[in-house]
């Protein structure tokens, strides 16, 4: 584990970007200590705008500002970019197709104690539910920032998820495998597969090496594009498992499990099992401590794998 | 400015027309606000429907996004689309002259109709433009029930916080909603006093339907510096013709075949007086 916060792989991307690119703004909601960008605002004041504590606010400007031509990196909370300014973002980033990305940071259960008015549970299901509008959830660093670099390049607005805190390595400086919208297949098994995205592909990996030990054979997927979701991907690896599992930092409702079902169902049918936070507010704790609790973490996804493949075993 | 003054009543009569082909439309807010978007797209503005990427023109958003029908008029007068097809069109399958402004309309910046937004998103125009060292303004119509979402508000701190002297905001002031009258559904006098608590340098036009007025009000907003402008104008909702004036009920509605022919008569009576 390097100890490098998704967040400010972000930052170091953007700052690299932005001493070539003038065009390059990034805006936030008081949140430039949180979202790891204060080192772009003392570096580029010119390229930053602070608006206060205002999240419609922000989404609206940047969405202004990059109809005149800037390329808007917006980033505040996800709880409350992805809710209080869901319009904004549904009618000045989606539906106007302005260069917007907006990053919501600390998102799913990042900010554990705070309660559920700081947890982002709902970002999944309301950003892909807008036309328009790419969503992303990297696993690691190294994943972000080339997720960065490449939404650079494009023109389209989209959504980019990351948590509050460090999380173990998926990838590794030298092994980064990366194409936009393509999922990575990071373990290959024809017993099941878990398709996961965010912080949870960390701990699936350990599942599945965890499981390779007792002869238990399972896929994982590193589904970091929500939206486009790769169903290529998605449909060549399901397709080979037995049962199909979806690990997500999100509400059951909505989120990768259901677009995997749906997917998996129209076209190679087969049971796919939700592992996710419940549809209720998450309990009182950090990150590991909540994951622990609800199962999301390796010993937690390993033991359903386990259950499921033998009841599935029992009942064939 | 005598050419405006017979102009806006054949605009109305295009508006109306609209609206009886597309079979709807938000009727008195047009009549209320085209005197503004015609002083503003025929005396104040840089736009040029032959340079639409322009990236110097000044920028416009209606965020009084229902008052559509006025903008096509304006817009088509100016050279944007003809306005045949505008009126044909209005509110058709696939038609991209749909109910609020979108920008598959030339001459249309951004989407809006959903109220509140415009004047954040002008904030983001005057910011860039700043930055940029672009000459262009940044013009924001507003109608006064939409001044009842919060949003505007963080717009307005913004735009003070940020000094956008090349920001001007009108409010289209005639007193109406869609449920009756603006003080019985939430209040809006004491307009002076809330924009300039927000650090606004604020101009109120008596009569919001007068050229002259909103002209001295636009120039004295482009001549002030280190503040934005709001343009406080009084106007008539369904100004024009006797039938429509002062009633809530023309918010958006759609005449009768008899009405329809009486608008006219009023509007071409008024173009008559125009002439004297």
């Amino acid at each position: 584990m390097s100890n490098i916060p998704n967040r400010q792989a972000i930052c170091d991307v953007l700052c690299r970007a932005a001493e070539t690119d003038k065009d390059i703004v990034v805006l936030c909601s008081d949140s430039r200590g949180s979202a790891s960008l204060a080192p772009f605002a003392d570096r580029f004041p010119d390229q930053f705008v602070e608006v206060g504590i205002a999240e419609q606010n922000l989404i609206s400007i940047a969405a202004g500002m990059a109809r005149c031509g800037k390329k808007s990196w917006a980033a505040s909370p996800a709880s409350f970019v992805s809710t209080r300014s869901y319009e904004q973002v549904k009618v000045d980033c989606a539906y106007s197709n302005t260069n917007v990305k907006i990053i919501g940071i600390s998102g799913g259960v990042s900010y554990g104690a705070l309660g559920m008015t700081h947890h982002s549970a709902q970002d999944i299901a309301a950003m892909c539910a807008i036309p328009g509008l790419s969503v992303y959830l990297p696993s690691d660093h190294f994943q972000t920032a080339k997720l960065v670099e490449a939404l650079l390049t494009i023109e389209d607005p989209a959504y980019l998820r990351v948590g509050r805190n460090a999380v173990p390595d998926v990838y590794s400086e030298e092994d980064c495998p990366f194409e936009l919208n393509k999922a990575n297949i990071l373990r290959t098994g024809g017993d099941a597969c878990i398709i996961a995205c965010g912080e949870l592909v960390a701990p699936s990996v350990q599942a599945a090496d965890t499981l390779l030990q007792e002869n238990i054979h399972v896929a994982v997927v590193d589904m970091y594009c929500l939206k486009p979701l790769d169903t290529k991907t998605l449909l060549d690896v399901a397709g080979n498992a037995k049962i199909v599992f979806t690990a997500e930092e999100h509400s059951p409702y909505g989120g990768l499990g259901a677009q995997v079902a749906q997917a998996v169902a129209a076209s190679c049918p087969r049971p796919v099992h939700s592992l996710a936070l419940p549809d209720a507010p998450v309990i009182t704790g950090n990150s590991a401590q909540v994951f622990e609790h609800y199962g999301l973490n390796a010993a937690g996804i390993a033991e359903a794998v386990r259950k499921e493949l033998n009841r599935w075993k029992s009942a064939s | 400015m005598e050419n405006l003054k017979r102009l806006r009543w054949d605009l109305r009569r295009n508006v109306v027309d609209m609206i009886m082909a597309g079979k709807g439309g938000h009727i008195g807010g047009d009549m209320s606000v085209i005197d503004i978007l015609m002083e503003l797209y025929f005396e104040q503005m840089n736009v040029d429907p032959r340079r639409l990427d322009d990236p110097d023109r000044d920028r416009f958003i209606l965020s009084k996004g229902h008052s559509v029908e006025a903008l096509y008029a304006v817009l088509a007068a100016k050279g944007f689309f003809p306005i045949e097809e505008a009126i044909r069109e209005f509110s058709k399958f696939g038609s991209p002259y749909i109910g609020h402004p979108t920008n598959k309309v030339p001459g249309i910046e951004m989407n809006s109709g959903s109220l509140g937004h415009g004047l954040s998103v002008c904030v983001g125009m005057a910011l860039a433009g700043r930055m940029d060292g672009r000459p262009y303004r940044v013009y924001c119509v507003l109608g006064d029930g939409e001044l009842a979402e919060g949003s505007v508000w963080e717009g307005a701190m913004a735009a003070s916080h940020f000094h956008l002297d090349n920001l001007c905001a009108v409010v289209d002031r005639n007193r109406l909603q869609i449920s009756g009258s603006t003080e019985d559904v939430m209040a809006q006098d004491s307009q002076e006093e809330r924009w300039s608590a927000f650090g606004w340098n604020v101009i109120t036009v008596e009569d919001g339907h007068d050229f002259e007025e909103l002209r001295v009000a636009f120039e004295g907003a482009r001549s002030f510096e280190g503040r934005p402008t709001v343009i406080l104008a009084h106007t008539v909702k369904g100004y024009g013709s006797p039938l429509m004036e002062n009633k809530a009920g023309w918010h958006h509605h759609l005449p009768t075949a008899e009405e329809y022919e009486q608008i006219i008569a009023d509007f071409e009576k008024r173009k008559g007086e125009a002439d004297v």
